[in-house]
């Protein structure tokens, strides 16, 4: 039973993406969105316990409460082998729930989501379909127990995410979702690199046995851990290797940007702790100093970028660049407190930057610019949407209460409970950076809610436009609620992931 | 897995008030109404049922989360203290909430408005109960929040968004510090609880370190030298916004959380709290001289007496700073209250606008005379008795150094005492603002009471914003008789006062000769503005220009570097990454038309080719 609902997590929406392109325009919609709500409902379902270990046992760092695992390719001993644990539910749940927001979205907003009339490959029917295949190979990557498959997962997720930038994009798509894919391709080929050391040194693939006994040797170690953390930063993205992220969040249609930003990029840092610092728990030690300074770099440079920024959405899209920077100075800390910041910080940025790309996507749907220097007064037109705007902003500048703050909060203290000066400055350092994420996004709110409206602004009076629209509100609710949410009950969050952090933790500290 | 369940509802209700109130429709009003004041009311309640039960031990409380080995857990420490700084902001909370059911009569947005305060309300009062620093903060920036939302309600000011802007900023500076001085002593002590950490052995430099990061947060919230100049702008919010966050509650907070983790601080820090607060008390008072708007003259007292507060704690006394604390929560949300019922009547915040108000005011008039005589400390008013017990403790710090004095009394950790010329300082700063208090303070009551009247027909408010004024009266009258009782003054840690020995009689010469000299001046110049004979005002008006300085070494600066760095990253690092395609595409073309080439050229270069491999097996073979 708890088999089929791990395959079932991948195979509806794989399902779900033949039937919504091959369907008639409304059927497939309704198809597409139908298999996301399903797809979302067994991804809840896979909530279970870890079965009892062997007495006397020492936690392992992956112990899956529910694990499938199938020859797939004998000759190369190549597995199926998926299952889901504590640090990868919350993302497995939030994926199935992004997509399934963004469908229903697209089903109503078909078209609009670019802000141009329609698609120009038929409408939200494609578009749903290509959504779901994101989906596959996200929530693959993240089920993923073997090296291999996490690999080709994550190589899965790159076309469709090209295709939905070039179809449907801003003005600027084809430059941007060109760089996307070269960008990312570059970092596959690095991590395919570094996978293929690990495999052919440790003689296997398996993730479960790679973590718990780590027996590469030292220098093999250090090799691997460079080509994937590599690659996975490419993806997180970690200073500096940022750059195609502020393009292809600009110019993506606004579920683009929503998947993007709240999911696509946790494979990197997910796999940056599962994979890269689980692997090669020694290399990471040698290497921790240096992710942590780019870290803390990613940080200020992102807040600073932030601040200069006149377009909306290039705003949030830095402020994704120091976001991710928390999450991988928490990762890099290698401490248990800094990976628990990471794996909540993972989920509540992909709640909070996910909503605010919903925002951005609204507001330049409505007002037709996304330069800030055109926006102005959007709560004297249309309050209902500018209160939310605010919500997600204070929310993304780490307000205590909210989901954003106990990543960052942790992460900072992560590295100050290190100690040593390296790591106290890089503390300080990045709690420099939450405020300046508290000056970028005041910033934001005054240009755009605050002071008289503009002619942009202005013509929504009185409009539909003026009102949050039903669709909206059922795709922000679930997002607003759950970041309050996890702002108060954090431990919905790190509780479940607690043994396994604490075993890698244990894995890692020399 | 207990918890204090009185305590603990201290922020529950009005949070609750909040929640319900942020959903309601914008415009409605009664049962918005009915939410907020019901909520403030019932905190009130709970406060008063808490000081009467009186201190109890810190329950285990529950725990919210556990990043790895740290712990955060929500547990509630009602002490003494905690009980009567509950009551206060209990008290200003409900008489703000209906005083602002009146004041905002004609607002369209009242009910998010009225909920935003049952927020404030919420946070400071976690802020007062909090157990474990990091509850503690989440209510510290919850609090600053709501501060930021109400300074820009009002959308006709066109300076509201940038004061709102400005007071989230500068605050949350200061928090950078505050958030690391958190770091370092729960990391250190293992846990967040501040129990644990109020016993926990820390090396000297950790707590010199964590008290002065602990510091910046504190001067940003409680507006100490130098982040205080987001308080003045903030009077853009409406006025019972400024009585209750920016007068009597929130800006005390910073206050009350150096009192509550006092053992804390040792003789680094509290020197460097006593200079802050010295320059503090000074420039406030100055530059409370020469303001024309009746708000901002009311923004720099509460500057200056905050920093009154910061220097009571700085010379190592507790139970004075909090009881000034309490007594500036009552006469300065009477103040602005009443400050509020004068702009409501003429329609100006500016006191050109005002005079001879107290003929149509009556009850404006008396009870805001009583809230500047407590200011200006007259006896037996409040602000006498909290006044000049901080004095006597820093005199008593100067004339007899190394005494423990009254806030030293519990912990393991021995803080030291402020160095004595600290103390000398804060006793000498003290004496002088005492007398700058007395002059704007008078100028104050002159310029919007007496004189000619420049208001047509000003009226008393309704009841509803009266009868506020009435009940704060009495605090700011009595709160300092009482205080003398035992009841007050051992919640609050202090050493029955002595308010008369003769050093007393210091500061009220002081502020009595302030006083007369503000009056002399206005009589002589029959009725003028007195600030028109003082030399340099120019400096006052411009508040030492401090915010000048901060925009050319801060803002500017910062705003440069962003840009450069926005540039950086498109040219240099994004530039990389496009020369690595560009350049990609010309090696490949390159590449290309190297291979286009004529049948001779191609038969020479595969012939040369063979040649060379055959030549290299050759040698190959040959060794």
């Amino acid at each position: 039973m708890n088999e089929a609902m791990l395959v079932a997590t991948l195979a509806v929406p794989a399902a779900g993406a033949v039937c919504a392109a091959v369907l008639p325009e409304r059927a497939g919609r309704l198809a597409g969105a139908f298999a996301a709500l399903v797809a979302l409902g067994f991804a809840i379902g896979l909530y279970g316990r870890p079965p009892a270990l062997p007495a006397g046992a020492a936690e392992p760092p992956i112990r899956p409460w529910h694990e499938v695992d199938v020859a797939w390719v004998p000759a190369f001993d190549l597995r199926f082998h998926l299952g889901v644990d504590g640090v990868s539910y919350p993302l497995v749940v939030l994926t199935a729930l992004l997509t399934a927001l963004c469908a229903i979205y697209t089903i109503w907003r078909a078209g609009a989501t670019s802000g141009r009339d329609a698609g120009p490959v038929g409408g939200g029917r494609l578009m749903i379909a290509l959504l779901l295949a994101v989906e596959v190979g996200i929530n693959g990557v993240f089920l993923s127990l073997d090296l291999v498959l996490f690999f080709v997962f994550f190589e899965i997720v790159l076309l469709p995410m090209y295709a939905i930038i070039a179809a449907w994009g801003g003005p600027d798509r084809r430059r941007a979702a060109h760089k996307f894919v070269l960008y990312t391709l570059f970092g596959s080929v690095l991590l395919l690199v570094g996978v293929i050391l690990v495999v052919v040194n440790a003689g296997t693939a398996d993730l479960v046995a790679l973590t718990e006994h780590p027996g590469l040797t030292r220098n093999m170690q250090l090799a691997a851990f460079v080509f994937l953390a590599l690659g996975l930063a490419v993806k997180s993205p970690l200073w500096p290797l940022h750059t195609w992220l502020p393009d292809a969040h600009t110019e993506a249609p606004t579920v683009g940007s929503v998947i993007l930003a709240g999911v696509l990029l946790k494979m990197g840092t997910y796999g940056l702790l599962r994979i890269a610092v689980g692997v090669a728990p020694e290399a990471a030690r040698t290497f921790a100093p240096a992710l942590g300074i780019l870290a803390a770099t990613a940080i200020i440079v992102g807040g600073l970028a932030c601040l200069a920024q006149t377009e909306l959405k290039r705003l949030i899209a830095y402020s994704s660049v120091g976001h991710m920077g928390f999450v991988v100075l928490g990762i890099a800390t290698l401490t248990a407190t800094g990976f628990q910041a990471a794996v909540i910080g993972n989920v509540a940025h992909g709640l909070i930057t996910g909503l605010l790309f919903f925002l951005a996507g609204a507001i330049k749907d409505r007002a037709h610019t996304g330069q800030l220097a055109d926006l102005g007064g959007l709560r004297e037109t249309a309050p209902g949407l500018s209160g939310v705007l605010g919500f997600a902003a204070i929310a993304s500048l780490g307000l205590p209460g909210l989901a954003g703050f106990w990543g960052e909060a942790f992460a900072v203290f992560a590295a100050i409970d290190k100690g040593g000066a390296l790591w106290i400055t890089l503390g300080a350092v990045a709690a420099v950076g939450a405020a300046l994420a508290a000056a970028y996004f005041l910033r934001l709110l005054r240009r755009v809610t605050h002071g008289a409206a503009t002619p942009a602004v202005a013509a929504l009076a009185g409009t539909a436009d003026a009102r949050i629209a039903r669709v909206e509100l059922v795709a922000w609710g679930p997002l607003m609620v759950l970041t309050l949410l996890v702002g108060l009950l954090p431990a919905l969050i790190i509780g479940i992931a607690a043994d396994p952090i604490s075993a890698l933790a244990q894995v890692v500290a020399p | 897995m207990s918890i204090d369940l009185l305590a603990a509802a201290l922020p529950a209700v009005p949070l609750a008030a909040a929640l319900v109130g942020l959903l309601l429709p914008m415009r409605s009003r009664r049962l918005p109404a009915i939410l907020a004041i019901g909520g403030a009311g019932t905190a009130l309640v709970l406060a008063i049922a808490m000081v009467i039960r009186g201190p109890v031990e810190t329950a285990e409380g529950v725990t919210i989360a556990e990043f790895g080995d740290l712990a955060v857990t929500f547990t509630t420490w009602a002490d003494g203290t905690a009980g009567l700084v509950a009551v206060a902001v209990g008290i200003v909370a409900t008489c703000v909430q209906v005083y602002s059911v009146a004041y905002l009569h004609d607002d369209d947005r009242y009910a998010p408005y009225a909920a935003q305060i049952s927020l404030f309300t919420s946070a400071m009062l976690l802020v007062v109960v909090a157990g474990d620093l990091i509850p503690l903060v989440v209510g510290w920036e919850i609090m600053g929040l709501c501060s930021y939302l109400l300074i820009g309600h009002d959308r006709k000011l066109p300076e509201a968004p940038g004061a709102a802007v400005k007071a989230f900023i500068v605050t949350r500076t200061g928090d950078v510090g505050f958030i690391l001085g958190v770091a370092i002593l729960g990391t250190q002590a293992g846990s967040f609880r501040i129990s644990d950490v109020l016993t926990h052995h820390y090396s000297a430099a950790t707590l010199t370190a964590a008290g002065v990061l602990l510091l910046c947060g504190v001067a940003g919230k409680s507006a100490q030298f130098p982040l205080h100049t987001w308080l003045p702008d903030a009077m853009a919010g409406p006025t019972p916004i400024s009585a209750l966050i920016h007068a009597a509650t929130m800006v005390a907070a910073g206050v009350y959380l150096v009192a509550r983790l006092f053992p804390i601080f040792n003789g680094t820090a509290l020197a460097v709290l006593a200079i802050s607060a010295s320059i503090t008390m000074l420039l406030g008072a100055a530059t409370a001289m020469a303001q024309q708007d009746i708000k901002k003259v009311l923004a720099w007292s509460t500057v200056s007496q905050l920093g009154y507060m910061a220097g009571a704690l700085a010379v190592g006394s507790r139970g004075p700073a909090l009881l000034h604390l309490l007594s500036h929560a009552g006469f300065k949300a009477l103040l602005f209250l009443g400050s509020g019922a004068l702009i409501h009547a003429v329609g100006s915040n500016l006191m050109t606008a005002m005079g001879g108000m107290r003929r149509s005011m009556p009850t404006t008039y008396i009870t805001m005379t009583i809230g500047l005589a407590a200011l200006v400390g007259l006896p037996p008013l409040a602000g006498f008795v909290s006044k000049d017990t901080i004095l006597a403790a820093a005199h008593h710090a100067v004339s007899a150094p190394g005494e423990v004095t009254a806030g030293h009394e519990a912990g393991a950790l021995a803080a030291g005492a402020a160095p004595l010329w600290a103390a000398w300082l804060v006793w000498i700063a003290g004496l002088v603002t005492t007398g700058l208090t007395g002059w704007y303070a008078t100028r104050l009551w002159l310029r919007t009471f007496f004189g000619a009247s420049a208001a047509r027909h000003p009226h008393e408010p309704s009841w509803l914003m009266r009868g506020p004024l009435l009940v704060l009266a009495v605090p700011s009258a009595l709160l300092g008789l009482v205080a003398l009782a035992p009841f007050i003054a051992e919640r609050l840690g202090m050493e029955t006062p002595e308010p008369f020995e003769t050093e007393a009689l210091a500061p009220l010469a002081l502020a009595t000769l302030g006083s007369l000299v503000s009056w002399y001046t206005w009589r002589r110049t029959s009725g003028a503005d007195p600030i028109l004979v003082v030399p340099g005002r120019r400096v006052l008006v411009a508040a030492f220009g401090v915010d000048s300085a901060i925009d050319v070494l801060v803002v500017r600066p910062v705003h440069a570097l962003a840009r450069a760095v926005k540039r950086a990253d498109e040219l240099l690092v994004d530039g990389a990454v496009r020369g690595t395609g560009k350049g990609t595409v010309a090696l490949g073309t390159l590449l290309g038309s190297a291979h286009r080439a004529g049948l001779p050229r191609a038969a020479t270069a595969v012939l040369s080719g063979a040649l060379l491999i055959a030549v290299a097996i050759a040698v190959g073979v040959g060794q």
